[in-house]
C-alpha cells in the first residue's frame, strides 16, 4: 500500500508541476529533438496573437515592447575575423540597458552576433552552443562553422512566421575552412561572407567599413576599422550606443579586445583626429553651426 | 397654469418639428468655396492655384510625409571646404518603376554664387526650386545686388515654413551651397520640408543620408581642397553604387567658388565592386 501510494502521491513541493510525467520525459529525453517544446499561449493561433502582441511598428501601443536596435559587425580578413558590436538595449523609445554583451562566445573559438529581439538571440545561440559540444562528443571532432551556422538556420526556419526575430553573425576559424563567416536572420536567410553588420545602425557601419576594407588589413588595422564603424553606427544611430564589445577570432580561438565606453573615444577622435567636424565642443553657439 | 401651457407650447413644438422633420427638405447643395490662397509672388500664380482647387476633394492627408521609397533613393550630398561648396544630384529621375530620364539635373542656381538642389515629390520639387530661383533674381535685379547665401537659405525656409501651412504644401528637400560674394566664406544649408533650417559642414538627403554621414563624419575636414572634396563624393557615391537597392544613373556635380558656379566633370561609368 506505502508503495503505491508514493507511487502516486508527490512531496509538497512538487505538488504545483505543470509538466504530466509524459512531458516530463519529452523535455528530459537523451537525445534532444532538434527543436525544444515549449509552452503555448493558450489561444486559437499562437503566432499571430504574439505578432499582433509585439508589431509595435503595426501597432505603437502594443503590451511587449522586444529590444530591437542594434549595430553589429564581423569581417573577415587576412589575420582572421573582427566582430564588433555596441551594447545599446531599447525597447521602443526607451534605453533597457547600456552594457549588453552582445557578442555570444558559442564556444571558445566560434562567436555569434546578437541583433534583433535580445531573448531570441540569447536562447538560441546559448542552445547552439549546446549543439555544437553534443556535435563534439559525437563525432569526436569540433564542428564546423558551416555546421554550426547551418544547425541555427534549420532551427529559426523550423520557427519561421512565429514571430522569432534575430539578426546574427556566426564568426570561427576552424583548420578545414580558414576564417569563416555566416550570416543568418529569423527569415531564415543564411549567407557566407567577408563582411556583414546588421542592425539599425548597419548602414552607418557600412559606409565606414566599406570605405577602407582590403582583405590584407593588418590586425591593429583591422580592430581599429571595426571599432571606429561602430563608433560612427553608435553616433549616428539612436538606437545604438554604450560600449563597443572587440573580439578578434583566430585559428588558436577568439581573443577579447575590450568593451571601452564609446563617449571617451568620441572626444578623443574628434579632438584628436579633427572627425566628426559638424560636432561643435564650443560652449558659446561657434559661427560654423549658426543659422 | 403656466407651467401647464409651458409644457403644451414645449409639446406643440416637439410635434411641428417632427412634422418638419418627415417633410421632404431640400437642403442646399454645398457651395464650392473658392480659396484666395497666398499665392507665390511671381511665375505660375494661376497654375498652381487651379491646381489647389482640383486637389480639394481628394487631398485626405495634409502632410504627405515623404516615405515614398523613391523619394528617399534621390541622392543629394553636400560638402563644404576651405573654398568651396560642392552640391551633388542624383541623375535618375524616377516614377515609381521606372527611370523616365537618366541624365536629370536636380539643381538650379539661385544667383551667381548660390546653388540649390532639391529632391522630393514630382512636380513640387522644379515648381518650388524655379519660384525660389525667379525671386532670387528679382531681387538682384531691383537691388543691384545678390542675396548672400545665408539671407537665401533663410528666404527660402520662410517660404517652406508658409507652405507647410497651407492646403497643399511643397513636399520638397534641399541642400544649398554658396560662397559668401564679400567674405568668400562658403556655407551649405540642409532643409527638409517641414522647414527645417540647418547650417552644416556636409549634408545628405535621403537614403544618402545612412551611408554618406558616417564616411563624411570620418574623412571630412573643413579645411580641404577642392580636389580632396571631390575625392571625399567619390567616397560617397562609391558606397551609395555598393549598397543601394537601385541604380541612380550617376551625379551632377557642381561646385560654387568665389568665382561662381561651375561644372565637374564626374565619371559615372566607375564599377564598384562589393568587399
Amino acid at each position: 500500500m506505502d508503495a503505491l501510494v508514493a507511487r502516486y502521491s508527490r512531496p509538497a513541493y512538487q505538488q504545483n508541476e505543470l509538466f504530466s510525467e509524459e512531458e516530463q520525459q519529452d523535455l528530459c529525453e537523451t537525445q534532444p529533438p532538434l527543436s525544444l517544446k515549449f509552452a503555448m499561449p493558450p489561444v486559437a493561433h499562437p503566432s499571430s496573437w504574439l505578432r499582433a502582441a509585439t508589431d509595435d511598428r503595426a501597432n505603437p501601443s502594443c503590451p511587449i515592447k522586444i529590444a530591437h536596435g542594434t549595430t553589429t559587425l564581423a569581417f573577415r580578413f587576412q589575420g582572421g575575423i573582427v566582430v564588433a558590436t555596441d551594447s545599446r538595449a531599447t525597447a521602443g523609445n526607451w534605453i533597457a540597458s547600456q552594457t549588453v554583451k552582445k557578442v555570444i562566445e558559442i564556444n571558445s573559438d566560434l562567436l555569434g552576433t546578437m541583433a534583433g529581439g535580445a531573448a531570441d538571440c540569447q536562447y538560441w545561440l546559448a542552445w547552439l552552443g549546446m549543439q555544437c559540444r553534443l556535435h563534439e562528443l559525437r563525432h569526436k571532432r569540433r564542428i564546423s562553422v558551416a555546421a554550426a551556422s547551418k544547425i541555427l538556420a534549420n532551427l529559426v526556419y523550423q520557427y519561421k512566421g512565429m514571430g522569432l526575430s534575430m539578426g546574427t553573425m556566426c564568426a570561427g576559424v576552424t583548420k578545414e575552412e580558414g576564417p569563416a563567416l555566416y550570416y543568418i536572420d529569423s527569415d531564415g536567410t543564411r549567407l557566407a561572407g567577408n563582411l556583414f553588420c546588421v542592425g539599425s545602425g548597419q548602414t552607418f557601419a557600412y559606409g565606414v567599413l566599406d570605405a577602407e576594407y582590403r582583405y590584407d588589413l593588418t590586425v591593429e588595422e583591422a580592430l581599429e576599422l571595426g571599432s571606429r564603424s561602430i563608433l560612427a553606427a553608435t553616433h549616428r544611430d539612436a538606437y545604438s550606443g554604450g560600449f563597443i564589445n572587440l573580439y578578434h577570432v583566430k585559428e588558436s580561438g577568439w581573443e577579447k579586445h575590450g568593451f571601452n565606453d564609446t563617449n571617451p573615444i568620441f572626444w578623443r577622435t574628434k579632438l584628436e583626429k579633427g572627425e566628426f567636424s559638424n560636432v561643435t565642443s564650443d560652449f558659446n553657439e561657434d559661427d560654423s553651426t549658426r543659422v | 397654469m403656466e407651467d401647464d401651457s409651458g409644457h403644451l407650447n414645449s409639446l406643440a413644438r416637439a410635434c411641428l418639428v417632427s412634422l418638419q422633420a418627415e417633410a421632404p427638405v431640400r437642403v442646399p447643395r454645398r457651395r464650392q468655396f473658392k480659396l484666395q490662397l497666398p499665392c507665390p509672388a511671381i511665375g505660375n500664380d494661376e497654375n498652381r492655384a487651379s491646381q489647389r482647387n482640383l486637389k480639394l476633394a481628394r487631398t485626405t492627408a495634409y502632410h504627405p510625409s515623404l516615405t515614398k521609397q523613391s523619394a528617399k533613393m534621390e541622392v543629394l550630398l553636400g560638402i563644404t571646404g576651405k573654398d568651396f561648396t560642392i552640391i551633388a544630384a542624383s541623375k535618375a529621375a524616377m516614377r515609381g518603376a521606372t527611370i523616365l530620364k537618366a541624365s536629370d539635373d536636380k539643381t538650379r542656381s539661385l544667383n551667381k554664387h548660390t546653388l540649390m538642389a532639391f529632391s522630393g515629390e514630382a512636380g513640387d520639387t522644379v515648381q518650388f526650386a524655379e519660384y525660389t530661383q525667379a525671386n532670387a533674381q528679382l531681387y538682384s535685379m531691383r537691388n543691384g545686388t545678390d542675396l548672400s547665401p545665408s539671407a537665401l537659405a533663410n528666404f527660402v525656409r520662410g517660404e517652406l515654413a508658409t507652405s507647410l501651412r497651407s492646403r497643399k504644401p511643397y513636399n520638397v528637400n534641399l541642400l544649398l551651397g554658396g560662397v559668401d560674394p564679400i567674405t568668400h566664406k562658403p556655407s551649405l544649408y540642409w532643409l527638409d520640408y517641414l522647414a527645417s533650417l540647418a547650417k552644416v559642414p556636409y549634408a545628405a538627403h535621403g537614403y544618402a543620408q545612412y551611408y554618406c554621414l558616417s564616411i563624411l563624419d570620418k574623412h571630412h575636414h573643413p579645411d580641404i581642397t577642392l580636389h580632396q572634396g571631390i575625392k571625399l563624393l567619390n567616397l560617397c557615391t562609391d558606397e551609395l553604387k555598393r549598397r543601394l537597392p537601385i541604380d541612380f544613373k550617376g551625379m551632377t556635380v557642381k561646385a560654387v567658388t568665389k568665382d561662381g558656379i561651375i561644372d565637374i566633370e564626374f565619371d559615372d561609368d566607375k564599377v564598384v565592386k562589393m568587399a
